[in-house]
């Protein structure tokens, strides 16, 4: 029995800026079921760390429980983890990001992770609008304990048992719009055209960046009946707009007619295009965005793509005026800066 | 771009790189796994059917099998190919129960063999089995033709020729050795059905109006003849100085020759740069691994003589010069020429074809160059009775093209004594296998070894150099045999791809370790290279192209790096990749060694 990823890479495999192949940000070899969603979500991650140049030693990974949250081991091997109790990976992050605003926080978690048992740490990171992407890999099921629906389970859908589901799901995209997450998108773990553009954006985003991923279950939601399975989405998917992402200081190539093309400029100066945008809608316009999520949940579709986008955010350090400087570089000289300050102090306060 | 056909036999053959290299199509991968196995005599066998000596071509084959190996790009060193066949050889057990056994039932119709070669060889083992009365001439005492007069014995022991020739005599050859054919017109009028010519390419270029040569010739000599004159024992010893003159892999015979016959100051000089030399480089490096210099870019000018004794030789410094179309000129430096010391010459600078004895009023036609017009596909000539094979076809090439060659003529021979188109002939025997036996477990070693190439350890110079018949490689031993047999990457086990199943989940695209899947939209072949993950530029290498799939993407394999690690069937929750054993084996006039009960 082997189950061994071989060392050898094509010979021809290009490099980014930063001198590294994508094998660089590859992780350990999926143990998830063949054809996982997550897998792929999982690799679209290491193609937008790739393309962006992020040095891997610049990155945490947290996540939370259940199969998503087994993913961070299956990429970015060279990055720092910390793989948290059940829901609670946006205090662990919030906790990680306080103490070190220098790294890129990507948070993964699952619909039962997100939507049941962490429920209350995902709305209150969206109020501290703390600077991370936190991904949902969606698949309307607990995978791990053999596919119950979940709380993202769509009224209707049938289990790979036949069972319907009685209960409305949540959905989490409108749940974050609503809650005033800055950064809001919908994509499909099967269409990566989409999602590693997305990723890129939302990593460049400086604020809370949320992505929700419909992400098949292969074992237990891959069904007929079932609203989460490849078939059902590819059928019902509809997007906002296709969408590049363009890099500062980069060229912008692709033209298209007047009218139909809108740039979004991120944090940092880079933009995002987006074309053939869906009829009234307006990326920076909370209310348009809500609008045509459920316009298109009354079509039966799945809304994809960018959603919503805040232009200027404050995030959690500028809301609280903490240092720019991560905690583990505050050298004595700065904690402790003499008698002659602290005189200054009690002056200023007598 | 179309959907790749794998119904033709030919795609996946073209996968299997080191089998579609080898001229006899030799099943490289299917025996290479066998000797993982500690299956010798099975591997042995597979060879046996293909390319008849296993053990002669384990020690001395050109192998174009190796530069031909995947391993080879996307590490430095390809499979030992070569060197494995011959552990399956030396560890062999009874081979000769699987071989066919005479007396055959006559089927009344008789051949003539022109030559003891591996051609000649080759197309008695695949006739005589059918019933022909096979009659075998050679001017030379025992058979084997250019295998035992021009391959030194430190290089193959007569022991393992003599094994491998006898397995074919065995079958009940009638021999004429110390026969030399002077006249093909003779041996048509001796009512055979047909004759078949493997005589080679026996005579070794000269440089008959060199300044010196003829007051220099009882120490200049031609290379293949001296290797002959050496191998059957009427030469033993050679001057102290020798100048052997030539690039290729017969000058490296004679050089290492000469040290053994008492030439202490031995060198090669040569014409071309080194780089471009004909000889293999694992020969250069056993040359000069015997302290013998080879000296590149010299061009011999004159012989020097002084009292009716050869003491030298003149050379002319030359370096090369490339036109715009790559083709190369050697062009004088100007500096003044160079001598060096010699007491023998050996010139090692090409063969050639030499047919004195075939009359030209046989209705056999021959060519400007003097050669006889051979089919390429039928090795017939055009006289319809007289076949081609081997140097004796198309010049000079080496043991592996010539037994390719007696294969080919020996179906051509068969069909034509019984009457049929000798354009009339069968596919090559072709299966497609499963390989899965479970959840991460397959039926051959899908893990892909990181080990480098192992090195075939030689004797110790001391005593090589002084006994001309011991062998210099020892042999892989049975665990470096394993462990370098564990380094094929199994590319006869195919990756097969199913659209129908595919649910487009892209995770063979992703788990792939060297980048060879893309699901994307269909091109014209050149656009579609560019377009893929990595962009494939191996031009030789095809594309594995699906029908459209349900989101009008197409999937694309570059065949190019797969490693046939088995991960993008394994990842596959459909099953649409699989991993499936394609054995290839070219048809033969014979079923020579009962293949389907060994695979």
């Amino acid at each position: 029995m082997t189950y061994v990823r071989p060392k050898f890479r094509h010979p021809e495999l290009p490099k980014n800026k930063l001198g590294y192949t994508l094998s660089y940000y590859e992780g350990a070899l999926s143990t998830l079921c063949a054809g996982c969603g997550h897998d792929s979500i999982s690799a679209a991650i290491v193609q937008a760390c790739y393309d962006l140049d992020i040095e891997p030693h610049k990155v945490a990974k947290l996540s939370g429980i259940g199969c998503s949250s087994k993913t961070p081991a299956y990429f970015l091997s060279n990055s720092h983890g910390f793989n948290s109790v059940h829901g609670r990976m946006p205090s662990v992050a919030t906790g990680a990001n306080l103490a070190n605003r220098d790294l890129k926080y990507i948070g993964i978690s699952g619909d039962g992770d997100t939507a049941s048992i962490g429920m209350g740490q995902f709305v209150h990171v969206i109020r501290r609008n703390l600077n991370m992407l936190y991904v949902v890999m969606n698949n309307g099921c607990y995978g791990l304990t053999k596919g119950q629906d979940s709380a993202t389970a769509d009224a209707g859908s049938k289990n790979k048992t036949g069972q319907v589901n009685l209960f409305q799901s949540i959905d989490l995209a409108s749940l974050a719009i609503e809650l005033g997450a800055t950064f809001v998108a919908q994509s499909f773990s099967g269409d990566k055209q989409q999602l590693v553009p997305l990723m890129k954006a939302a990593m460049k985003h400086q604020g809370f960046a949320f992505i929700n991923v419909i992400s098949p279950c292969v074992t237990f939601n891959n069904n007929v009946g079932s609203t989460k399975s490849y078939d059902y989405v590819r059928e019902h998917v509809e997007a906002t707009g296709t969408l590049d992402f363009v890099p500062m200081m980069s060229e912008i190539t692709t033209e298209y007619a007047e009218g139909s093309t809108e740039h979004l400029v991120l944090h940092d100066g880079s933009i995002i295009e987006l074309h053939k945008l869906a009829d009234g809608w307006d990326p920076h316009n909370r209310i348009s965005a809500i609008n045509a999520v459920q316009h298109a949940k009354a079509k039966n579709e799945i809304l994809t793509g960018l959603l919503y986008m805040e232009k200027e955010t404050t995030d959690l350090h500028d809301m609280l005026g903490t240092t720019d400087i991560p905690l583990n570089s505050l050298t004595k000289e700065i904690l402790c800066p003499g008698s002659g300050k602290l005189k200054e102090l009690n002056d200023s306060l007598r | 771009m179309k959907p790749t056909d794998i119904q033709n036999p030919e795609y996946f053959h073209k996968v299997v790189d080191c089998q579609y290299a080898c001229p006899a199509h030799t099943p490289v991968p299917e025996y290479i796994r066998l000797i993982a196995e500690g299956k010798y005599t099975e591997a042995y066998m597979i060879n046996w059917d293909s390319n008849v000596f296993p053990g002669v071509l384990g020690r001395t084959c050109d192998r174009p099998c190796e530069p031909a190996c995947r391993r080879g790009r996307v590490e430095e060193e390809p499979v030992a190919i070569c060197r494995l066949k011959r552990v399956a050889a030396d560890n062999k057990g009874d081979v000769k129960q699987h071989m066919p056994h005479g007396p055959f039932p006559a089927n009344g119709k008789k051949i003539a063999l022109i030559g003891a070669g591996p051609a000649s060889l080759t197309v008695a083992r695949d006739l005589a089995p059918l019933g022909y009365e096979i009659h075998l001439y050679d001017e030379q005492k025992l058979g084997g033709g250019f295998m035992r007069s021009q391959i030194p014995s430190f290089r193959l022991p007569e022991t393992v020729l003599n094994e491998e020739v006898d397995y074919i005599l065995d079958l009940g050859i009638h021999t004429h050795f110390n026969t030399y054919v002077s006249s093909l017109k003779e041996i048509l009028a001796r009512s055979y059905d047909a004759v078949f010519v493997g005589s080679g390419a026996p005579r070794g270029r000269d440089l008959p109006d060199m300044e010196g040569r003829k007051e220099g010739d009882a120490n200049i000599h031609i290379g293949i003849d001296w290797l002959s004159s050496v191998a059957f024992e009427h030469t033993n010893k050679i001057g102290k100085k020798v100048i052997v003159l030539g690039g290729g892999n017969t000058a490296m015979d004679c050089c290492r020759t000469s040290r053994r016959l008492g030439g202490e100051e031995v060198r090669v000089i040569v014409r071309s740069p080194f780089a471009e030399m004909k000889a293999s480089p694992w020969e250069k490096e056993d040359a000069m691994h015997e302290d013998i210099p080879i000296i590149d870019n010299h061009v011999p000018k004159s012989f020097v003589v002084t009292d009716g004794k050869l003491k030298g030789m003149m050379f002319e410094k030359v370096h090369a010069v490339y036109d715009d179309a790559g083709k190369r000129k050697l062009v004088p430096t100007g500096e003044p020429e160079v001598f060096y010391e010699a007491d023998d010459v050996l010139v090692a600078i090409g063969q050639e074809n030499s047919f004195p004895w075939i009359e030209r009023d046989l209705g056999l036609e021959f060519d400007k160059w003097n050669m006889p017009v051979v089919d390429p596909i039928t090795y017939c000539s055009t006289n319809k009775k007289v076949f081609f094979g081997g140097d004796a076809a198309f010049g000079p090439k080496n043991v592996i093209t010539a037994v390719a060659h007696g294969h080919q003529a020996a179906i051509s021979i068969h069909l034509a004594c019984e009457g049929q188109d000798m354009m009339n002939r069968l596919a090559p025997f072709v299966n497609l296998t499963n390989m899965k036996m479970g959840i991460h477990e397959w039926s051959y070693d899908s893990m892909v070894v990181n080990d480098e190439r192992y090195v075939v350890p030689q004797a110790d110079k001391k005593i090589t150099l002084t006994n001309r018949k011991q062998e210099v490689e020892l042999g892989f031993d049975r665990l470096d045999g394993f462990k370098e047999a564990q380094r094929c990457l199994n590319c006869d086990v195919q990756t097969v791809f199913t659209e129908s199943k595919c649910i487009e989940c892209d995770a063979c695209m992703d788990v792939c370790p060297t980048s060879c899947i893309t699901f994307t939209v269909n091109e014209e072949e050149h656009d579609l290279r560019q377009h893929l993950k990595v962009p494939a530029m191996n031009l030789t290498q095809d594309l594995y192209v699906s029908d459209i799939l349900p989101t009008k993407r197409v999937m694309v394999k570059d065949e190019d790096v797969c490693l046939h690690c088995g991960l993008c069937a394994e990842r596959c929750p459909t099953s649409a990749w699989d991993m499936k054993k394609y054995f290839y084996n070219v048809t033969k006039a014979v079923n020579a060694c009962q293949q389907e009960a060994i695979v």
